[in-house]
Parts: C-alpha cells; sequence; structure tokens
C-alpha cells in the first residue's frame, strides 16, 4: 500500500520546480534569442526567425577570431580533461592507503578549491612573469614570454578541476569493497592486474564523471583564465569580452554554440556512463549461475 | 598531483604575497621592499575618518553582496536538498532531479549571466510583462546593472554549490532517527529544527564556505551584471591588474585572502571539514 503524500511535499514540489525554472529559464530565452531575425535586436520580442546570427558567427565577424579560440579552448580542455582523469585516479589510489604528505596535499586541494580565482590567476600571472624576467636577463633577450596556453593556463585550469576529480575519487573509494582487490589478490593477480581488470571496471563510470566535469569546468572556465592565460583567448574570455561591445544577437549565437558543445559532452559522457553501468549490471555478477 | 599544485598554486600563492611588498613604478615592477601596494590601497583613509574612505565602502559592499548571496542561496539550497534528499523517494528519480540541477553547472558561466539580459533590459521581458498587465507606466530602471541583478545572477549560478554539500549530509541521516522524532511526539518542525537541521549543519557549512568564498572573490559576474559600475573586491584586483600595478593588486589580494580566510577559520570552527568527506 502506497502511503499518501504529506502536505509540505506538494509545496516543495512547486518550489522545486521553481528552482528548476529559474535555473533553466533564462538559458532557454537566449538560445531561442539566437535564432532572431536579421533585423532583430537584444531582447524579445522575435523578429523573425532565422539562422542568420548563427551562419555570421561561422564566417567570422571580423571583431575577434573566434574560430582560433574555440580550437584553443577545445584542445586546452581535453589536455586539462586527460590529465585531470590521470592524475585524480592515481590520487585516489593513493589516498586509500597512508603516506607522508597527505594532508598537506589534501589540504593544498582544498585550499586551491576555495581561495578566490582571482588570486591564483594572478599568482601564477606573476610567477611566469619572474621567470620570463629571468630568463630574459639570464639567456636571451629576444625571447617573448614562456605564459601561454599550455603551460600556465594549463596550470591554472588544474588547480580549479584537480580538486573536484580528488573530491569525486573519495566519494567512489568510499563505496568501494576492498575485498575485491584481496580476492584478486589471493587468486594470484599482479597489482597492476588487480587494478586493470577490478579496480578500474568498477570504477570506470565514476572515472568519466571526473572527466566529464575535468572538460567542462575548463570549457567554460574564465576567472582563472583571466590573467593567467598569456597572449591568447579562450572562447570564455572572447564572449566576456563580447558582452561589453556587441549589441547584436550574436552574442546570443556565440554562447547557444558554446553551450551546445557543453551538452553534447554532457550527453556523451552520461551516455556512456549508462552503457557502462548496464554493462556491469549485466556482466558483473555470475553469483547464482553454478559453476562456469 | 603535488606537483601541479606546489606549481600552480602554493608558489603563486607565496608571489602574491611576495609582490604585494614590492615597489611600483608606470611601467615595471621594482623588486625592493615596500608598502606603497598597501599605502596606495588605504590612501586617503586616515584622512577622511571616521567617514569610510572608498577601499573601506568597496569591501562593505563586497561584504553586504557576499551575506545577501549566502542568505539566498542557503534558503533555497536547502529547501531543494531537503526535497531531494527527504521528498523523492526511488533512487532514480533522485538521480535524474540532481542531474536536473546539475546540468547548467557544466554549462558556461557567462552565458548563464547574460543570458538575464534579455529578461531583464528596459525592454526585456520583465518590463514589458509588467507594462502590459498595466502594473507600471515607466520601465523600470534598477532590474539590470544594478545590486539586485548582481545578486540575482550570482544566486543563480551558486546555488548549485549549496545543494550538493546539503543534500550529501541529509542523505546520510538515518531515517529512524526521524521516526522516533515523530514517535516520541515531535511535529514536523520540531524534527526539522532539533533533528534534520543539527544533522545537516557539517553540509550547510561547507556549502556556505563554497558560496561565501567564490562571491568574495568574484568579479566577472559583479562586472557584467554590474555593468561594469560596481566596485566589489575582486573587481579591485582586476582594475589594478589592467593598469600594471601588480604590488597593488598583489596587496588587495593578500587583504582579500586574509578576510576569506577568517571567514573559514570562524566557520570551520563549527565543523571538521576532513571528516565530512
Amino acid at each position: 500500500m502506497k502511503e499518501g503524500r504529506p502536505f509540505s511535499f506538494y509545496v516543495l514540489a512547486v518550489f522545486f520546480a521553481a528552482y528548476v525554472l529559474f535555473l533553466y529559464g533564462p538559458m532557454i530565452a537566449i538560445y531561442i534569442l539566437s535564432f532572431q531575425g536579421p533585423q532583430g535586436g537584444l531582447t524579445f520580442p522575435m523578429n523573425g526567425v532565422s539562422t542568420y546570427w548563427l551562419s555570421k558567427l561561422f564566417q567570422g565577424t571580423g571583431i575577434v577570431d573566434l574560430g582560433a579560440s574555440f580550437r584553443r579552448s577545445l584542445l586546452l580542455g581535453l589536455v586539462v580533461m586527460a590529465l585531470t582523469v590521470v592524475l585524480s585516479v592515481a590520487a585516489g589510489m593513493a589516498f586509500r592507503r597512508k603516506f607522508k604528505a597527505q594532508g598537506i596535499l589534501f589540504y593544498s586541494a582544498i585550499a586551491s578549491l576555495i581561495v578566490p580565482s582571482i588570486i591564483t590567476s594572478l599568482g601564477i600571472s606573476l610567477e611566469f612573469r619572474i621567470i620570463d624576467d629571468m630568463i630574459k636577463t639570464h639567456w636571451s633577450d629576444r625571447f617573448e614570454t614562456s605564459m601561454g596556453l599550455l603551460t600556465s593556463g594549463l596550470g591554472a585550469h588544474l588547480t580549479w578541476t584537480l580538486p573536484f576529480g580528488l573530491l569525486i575519487m573519495f566519494a567512489i573509494f568510499n563505496r568501494f569493497d576492498p575485498r575485491l582487490e584481496e580476492a584478486a589478490r589471493d587468486l594470484g593477480a599482479t597489482s597492476w592486474q588487480s587494478f586493470r581488470h577490478v579496480v578500474l571496471p568498477i570504477i570506470l563510470p565514476s572515472v568519466i564523471g571526473i572527466g566529464l566535469f575535468g572538460f567542462t569546468l575548463s570549457w567554460d572556465e574564465l576567472a582563472r583564465s583571466s590573467q593567467a592565460i598569456g597572449p591568447v583567448n579562450t572562447l570564455p574570455l572572447d564572449l566576456q569580452g563580447l558582452t561589453t561591445t556587441v549589441t547584436k544577437p550574436d552574442i546570443y549565437a556565440l554562447g547557444t554554440i558554446i553551450s551546445a558543445v557543453s551538452f553534447a559532452v554532457i550527453a556523451l559522457a552520461l551516455g556512456t556512463i549508462h552503457i557502462l553501468k548496464k554493462r556491469q549490471a549485466a556482466k558483473g555478477s555470475d553469483a547464482g549461475k553454478g559453476l562456469v | 598531483m603535488m606537483l601541479v599544485f606546489l606549481c600552480f598554486f602554493l608558489i603563486p600563492l607565496v608571489f602574491v604575497i611576495v609582490v604585494s611588498f614590492w615597489d611600483y613604478n608606470e611601467y615595471q615592477l621594482l623588486p625592493a621592499f615596500s608598502g606603497r601596494g598597501y599605502t596606495d590601497t588605504f590612501e586617503g583613509c586616515i584622512a577622511k575618518l571616521p567617514e569610510l574612505c572608498t577601499i573601506g565602502r568597496t569591501y562593505l559592499m563586497t561584504l553586504k553582496l557576499c551575506f545577501l548571496v549566502w542568505a539566498i542561496t542557503l534558503f533555497i539550497g536547502f529547501w531543494v536538498a531537503y526535497f531531494l534528499a527527504f521528498h523523492v523517494r526511488t533512487r532514480t528519480w533522485q538521480m535524474g532531479l540532481s542531474l536536473l540541477c546539475t546540468i547548467p553547472f557544466w554549462t558556461s558561466n557567462v552565458i548563464r549571466m547574460i543570458a538575464w539580459i534579455p529578461l531583464l533590459g528596459r525592454n526585456g521581458l520583465v518590463n514589458s510583462g509588467l507594462i502590459g498587465t498595466g502594473l507600471i507606466k515607466q520601465p523600470i530602471e534598477w532590474l539590470l546593472y544594478s545590486e539586485f541583478s548582481i545578486v540575482l545572477a550570482l544566486v543563480h549560478l551558486f546555488t548549485f554549490f549549496m545543494v550538493v554539500p546539503i543534500f550529501n549530509s541529509m542523505v546520510r541521516i538515518d531515517r529512524s532517527l526521524i521516526e522516533a522524532a515523530y514517535d516520541a511526539g515531535a511535529t514536523g518542525f520540531q524534527t526539522l529544527v532539533n533533528v534534520i537541521i543539527p544533522l545537516a549543519k557539517p553540509g550547510i557549512v561547507i556549502g556556505s564556505i563554497f558560496v561565501i568564498t567564490i562571491v568574495m572573490g568574484d568579479f566577472i559576474t559583479i562586472g557584467v551584471m554590474g555593468g561594469q559600475q560596481i566596485a566589489a573586491a575582486g573587481k579591485i584586483i582586476e582594475t589594478r591588474l589592467n593598469a600594471l600595478q601588480f604590488p597593488a593588486a598583489a596587496a588587495n589580494a593578500v587583504i582579500l585572502l586574509a578576510i576569506t580566510f577568517m571567514i573559514i577559520t570562524m566557520m570551520s570552527r563549527i565543523v571538521d571539514i576532513r571528516k565530512e568527506l
């Protein structure tokens, strides 16, 4: 028998629905507005429906080279994703045993998460500026800068994605049954084998989750990039620059495209996680099937 | 991983502190000890006492924004988490609905900010809607590029950071405790205040730390939604940087860091963060 819902359920359900609407409403508004007709302005009402602004974006609006920053953001996002996954999994495994710098590593991860981004960004930019000065005085005068997408920019993004990765790994291993590994060891598996064939398949869905965080956090990252990215721009930086100067719907079109990439990545990751979980459910256990 | 944190987080922090004591002129850094970064920041503050100087007012503004955003996100976050943890019964629905709340977090913040512009602008949906129904005659000016829009956007962006930790502590509450409270004759409200809130406190504190530190350091949302007109602590740093006054920027960063650190220490007195993960 199903017991009835209390009155508070309905109040909170409405509250929750309002919150979701509050979350998504404005975003949906700009997706619609990016299909504004050629005469349309920044706000409703729509002046016809067209893909004019979207296609204009691909031709290049002439203000900034969006294609290049699109590729840069994508590259940086992928590198950050790969590094976040590898380092988080390694650190997560290490944290299951005791080691010396455990406390320091944990607190620097937490601190890195909560120290305001602009301070981290400023620090990295100062660090690289000082390195630059040193190189210029000691080796070569023609040296330009060591700051760039894959040096300071990459570092800045990692200080943001790694703590998330580490926290997710903690959550995974809290629920992980160490007996599985022991069983593997008892059956004669080397530590690499037990990681590869036992641990990894079990944690894989969550590892993809870490990759998802790594990519999306880097793809949209702005505050840390602002000072640390060096002479080039990423897509969110361009977008922020445009907010002050552009008065046409192409900014919405750009927003729609950036979101489209985010949504594609989210869908891809969630889909993969779903498939993997299904496979785990189907093949994970042979209990009750007798001897094979 | 330690290496990454060392190179890109700890050493930079040290540099910020060191550089904040360097001297500077119009176009370069001078590595000599000087308190100029700090004295410039507080320029004219003592002369003006007891009135607050610009920097004092800016920090006061930051704290005010911080407090408003914190209060609102706490309220929304608590009830959203409460709904997800106690009223949604099946795991599938719980997963689905939490995912619904998480997806916006994976999309761009700037986009979620500018998304408010067509709604709040002078000819935006809200204003035209209100004029249409005859409630107001003139468009409301304070909807966009104001404190209101900043708080709105910050709440919109960061309630997620409140929902997740609170939800996390709530699902760990043993249901039998709540049953016990009801059996002992507590009303729903009494159970909420005496059982659920104390047990969800770690989540509330962690969420609060996230929201407060983000808002303290924020300069992008405040820049975009405030129409680059409203000053806040993070914004000072950015302005100084754009003027290439690195020591002054660093000095402000150190001040901001100190204030943030104070708030966190006060809050972590209440719970041990490490234990909660």
